[in-house]
């Protein structure tokens, strides 16, 4: 039965509502929204002067309203301790989304906690402790004293390495500018710790450390350079999907300015068909390449745009290094780097090679080139907008497969200018600030391997649920039980006990190979179920929050609503363990060390904000000036403050100096990586020896929200279970109907979705909802990882046996194809 | 017959670039929605009931354009030839929904190969055999289908909708 509210009116925001920015806190785009509240003993009315959308109500509104609002744009929740209406609606007057509203965006206020309505009751209300057999609800103050006492047994001034932390590095959701810096500074300025990693990766890391090394930040232009460009380049990206309305409100204006558009990927996707609808068949290429080909691809294509010669040569000249190696190839650099002529040397590879390779015709490779770089008639340079994401991130070889993308961006000139751009699509939002890194080191240490094998004794997890999203996850799961475990028995044992005699126990389960695991969440995770201290944090809009989304443009998300119970922002929550490491190190007479742990007398987010970014970015940026700045914010970096208005950035490297990887010379570099096949370890043995690619990745309607969608009827009504696409004539040979339910399984582990026919799918090639609650693709993806252990989630192989019929959940649903046909 | 002018204008536009919009530019047949008076604070609004059609009106996999709860709520009835989710008359087969897109408004197409209403706005696709369940898009709400009833005479009446009509806070304005 396809969900439906039986909503048949919604209150009417009155035209004195209160009126706050929101900027849409689930994906890079981050779409302006405005949140509106008033009281719930009041309403507005149907005439224009009775409501905050000045128009008559009372009237059927157009297409592209600004006054209307849908169910889900509406809830009930708390503001300051009362009841309140809330509508989150799309800000028709930010640039990023001018009023459109995304599956997910348009759900934010659905998705908020509401005890009337009765959503998301999910949220972690109060601090909880593993106490007789279960998590019981309890204070912050015997929550972080319990952390600070087993965590200061573990640590020491000259060796953390027995503290693990897995913690966001992002921004948008519950991370920001504030929740980064409180964490930084926990971690990285109070403490050291080595071992640590990131929401959605198995290291401490950047995911695209080669376009760094080459000078280039991953986020170079404008989102408007969609609009101004000659070609739209995709690789490895579904924008239509999984960035949605940067798809529809700057890429679709583009194609209809005539932009032609290539996409490389293995699978046909909702982008590649609305591409074709909106600017002819004629001027969309697919390039359908063999799954982890991107090298050899990018490759063959600067091969021939240099041989062509359709390069830029002034801007090699001026902008990138003149010379032949300017850094070597080493553990950790997997490419040396230097100039265009040794690059081009070392990535060589024919049209002939290139088109074997990836199973795609030389005669497409050309017709890519020539899009990509072909001079115009008059001899002007063709703009070129190219945009990559985690089909190559989480691919193979990534150091040199997005090193070999940017190579051909360099070479033609197209980063710094309009209309051009080499950049990452992102998944969240950026906000990033804390002190340095450095320590952790590079390659960053493996940590779930780490912790399979035993090592580390107390883990903090700040937001990351490795149960759902990591790689090898059927092993990481069944390990991290049992050492948990250990200490959840040892607790259990000694129910009653003094605190001190609870934390002797703890330590001697830990020393006995247990795990004591902390976890701050917004919900009880996956991995929260192995928990033994788990801390509520606040989401967006529970909290003030600053972000930037994938052209660097940061917004202030304003609080509109209470977070739930006692539950805190992570800044705070931070702050809180270091105020109880320094109370408990000192009680131990461990001054020098405690003395480590100063500084965190925040009274809010706000004085995170301005410890952090504020102190280190210039002092120019304060919420009262972001506030002004409303929703379409200021482009980072942020350069000053003058006639009232922050002044920001619009493009990065317009002077042609590239600075992001510290070069004094300020000259970019090439990327000298020839092709090498599948480099993770294991990769090419299963591949050989199961029968179906299981590529994974998202879908529109859950993409970023999952972990809040799961007690969203609208999103579990659709997908109960994760979907795995797969050719008709291939289920039909293991007598598969939709909504069959399949067991996939391979060397390494085994996981379950819902059959989903996808006649585009090509035979023995599957597509897998990634990050399911219900069926963890991680579960098959091995431990390989690339250099600087980079996940390759992508080039996973397996085979497939049917489990059930359709259960009943799925009889219903709707299983036809994504594509818009018109009529 | 009065329809909603920026509705169809939407829907011109759409079509000149390529995206064609039958439902919505097909002349209304079978409106007769009575003005209803809301009874005073009831916790539902009043829906008319309307006569939309009689099954005879009906062709297999052919949309009827009609509107409900007035005329400036364009809609479509269906006869899709197998019982069907909210499906009524003698094969359980006759649906109704707004061709109304709950995203941000514009003109649905019905595409008889898959029985899908399809919006040239931006993708969204949603399935008549299932209820109107958005098959992919980027609406946050399943296509509002109507409550339809057939009486001993054939004669097909609408008696409410399933989810809120874009472009009113009420669905009887």
């Amino acid at each position: 039965m396809a969900y439906k509210r039986n909503v048949d009116r919604l209150p009417i925001i009155p035209a004195d509502a209160k009126q706050h920015n929101v900027t849409c806190h689930y994906c890079i785009v981050g779409c302006g929204y405005k949140a509106y509240t008033w009281p719930v003993n009041k309403q507005g009315g149907t005439a224009p002067d009775q409501n905050a959308m000045g128009v008559d109500l009372s009237k059927q509104q157009p297409a592209d309203s600004d006054a209307w609002y849908s169910p889900s744009m509406y809830n009930v929740v708390k503001q300051d301790g009362r009841d309140v209406n809330l509508v989150i609606k799309p800000d028709k007057d930010c640039v990023v989304n001018s009023g459109l509203g995304s599956v997910r965006g348009a759900r934010i206020a659905e998705n908020r906690r509401s005890d009337k309505t009765g959503t998301q009751q999910q949220r972690l209300e109060e601090p909880m402790i593993w106490r007789y057999g279960t998590w019981q609800p309890t204070s912050w103050a015997d929550a972080l004293d319990l952390v600070a006492r087993v965590t200061a047994r573990v640590i020491d001034k000259d060796n953390e390495n027995d503290l693990f932390v897995s913690m966001f590095d992002h921004g948008g959701s519950a991370g920001g500018y504030e929740n980064t810096w409180g964490t930084g500074k926990l971690y990285f300025g109070s403490m050291k710790v080595k071992h640590c990693r990131i929401h959605n990766r198995p290291a401490y890391n950047s995911e695209v450390h080669s376009t760094r090394d080459m000078g280039v930040d991953e986020l170079n232009y404008n989102y408007e350079d969609y609009e101004l460009t000659d070609t739209i380049f995709l690789i490895g990206a579904n924008p239509l999907e999984t960035q949605t309305n940067l798809f529809l409100n700057h890429m679709i204006p583009g194609i209809r300015n005539g932009a032609k558009v290539i996409v490389v990927d293995p699978r046909h996707t909702v982008t590649i068909n609305a591409a074709n609808i909106e600017a002819g068949k004629d001027n969309v290429l697919h390039l359908q390449i063999n799954s982890g080909s991107d090298l050899a691809l990018f490759n063959t294509l600067f091969t021939y745009i240099a041989d062509q010669g359709w390069v830029d040569k002034e801007f090699i000249a001026n902008s990138t290094f003149q010379g032949d190696v300017a850094q070597a190839l080493d553990e950790g650099h997997p490419a040396a780097l230097g100039g265009f002529d040794m690059a081009r040397a070392e990535c060589k590879m024919s049209l002939t090679d290139g088109a074997k390779i990836c199973g795609v015709s030389e005669e497409d490779i050309k017709k890519a080139a020539e899009w990509i770089a072909k001079p115009k008639d008059d001899g002007s340079r063709r703009k070129c907008v190219t945009a990559y994401e985690k089909g190559i991130i989480w691919g193979n070889d990534n150091y040199r497969t997005i090193g070999a993308l940017v190579n051909i961006g360099l070479a033609t000139g197209n980063i710094g200018r309009e209309g051009g751009g080499v950049c990452r699509l992102g998944g969240h939002q950026e906000g990033y600030m804390r002190p340095s890194d450095a320590h952790v080191g590079r390659p960053a240490p493996y940590i779930d391997q780490l912790l399979i094998a035993g090592q580390g004794k107390v883990h903090h997890i700040w937001a990351n649920d490795h149960y759902k999203t990591t790689l090898n996850a059927s092993a990481f799961k069944r390990e991290y039980n049992r050492r948990t475990n250990m200490v959840k028995e040892a607790m259990d044992a000694r129910a009653g006990a003094t605190r001190e005699e609870l934390v002797e126990a703890i330590v001697a389960a830990i020393e006995a190979g247990g795990l004591f695991s902390v976890n701050v969440d917004i919900i009880h995770s996956q991995i929260g179920q192995a928990a033994h201290v788990i801390l509520p944090a606040v989401e967006s809009g529970e909290m003030n929050l600053t972000s930037m989304n994938g052209e660097r443009r940061m917004r202030l998300v304003e609080k509109y609503m209470d977070g739930p119970g006692s539950a805190q922002p992570d800044c705070m929550i931070a702050a809180g363990i270091a105020q109880n490491l320094e109370r408990v190190l000192r009680e131990q007479g461990r001054n020098e060390y405690a003395d480590q742990f100063k500084g965190y007398d925040w009274k809010s987010e706000e004085d995170a904000f301005m410890d952090g970014y504020h102190a280190n970015t210039g002092k120019i940026v304060t919420y009262d000036r972001l506030r002004d700045m409303g929703n379409n914010g200021v482009q980072e970096p942020v350069v000053d403050f003058k006639d009232g208005k922050l002044v920001g950035t619009k493009r990065l490297y317009e002077d042609g100096k590239f600075t992001r990887h510290g070069r004094e010379d300020k000259k970019a570099l090439f990327c000298a990586g020839a092709w090498r096949g599948l480099q993770a370890p294991g990769k090419a043995a299963q591949r050989d020896n199961y029968r179906f690619l299981v590529n994974n990745g998202r879908s529109n309607i859950n993409w970023q929200n999952w972990f809040l969608d799961k007690n969203n009827d609208f999103v579990a009504d659709r997908f109960p279970y994760p979907f795995i696409q797969i050719n008709p004539s291939d289920m039909a040979e293991f007598g598969l109907n939709p909504g069959d339910l399949v067991e996939i399984y391979n060397d390494v582990g085994a996981t379950q979705a819902m059959v989903y026919p996808e006649p585009t799918a090509r035979k023995n090639e599957t597509f897998m909802l990634f990050g399911a609650p219900s069926g963890t693709q991680g579960n098959i993806v091995n431990a390989g990882v690339n250099e600087l252990i980079l996940p390759n989630y992508k080039q996973t192989w397996a085979n497939i046996r049917k489990i059930s019929d359709a259960p009943a959940s799925v009889r219903g649903l709707s299983f036809k194809s994504f594509d818009y046909v018109a009529s | 017959m009065k329809r909603c002018d920026k509705l169809v204008e939407v829907g011109r536009r759409q079509f000149l670039r390529g995206g064609i919009v039958a439902a919505a530019s097909l002349p209304v047949v079978g409106f007769a929605a009575q003005e209803a008076k809301a009874a005073t604070n009831g916790a539902l609004v009043d829906y008319p009931t309307a006569r939309l059609a009689n099954v005879k009106d009906l062709k297999p996999n052919e949309p009827l354009p009609i509107a409900y709860p007035d005329a400036d709520a364009p809609g479509v009835l269906l006869k899709l030839g197998k019982a069907v989710e909210g499906g009524v008359g003698p094969e359980g087969d006759i649906v109704g929904f707004t061709t109304v897109c709950p995203h941000k408004g514009f003109p649905l197409a019905y595409n008889a190969e898959s029985k899908t209403m399809n919006c040239p706005g931006h993708y969204s696709v949603f399935d008549c055999e299932a209820g109107g369940q958005q098959t992919w898009g980027q609406a946050t709400q399943n296509l509002p289908q109507y409550m339809l009833r057939v009486d001993d005479k054939g004669d097909i009446y609408a008696e409410g909708v399933d989810e809120l009509l874009y472009g009113r806070l009420s669905n009887v304005l």
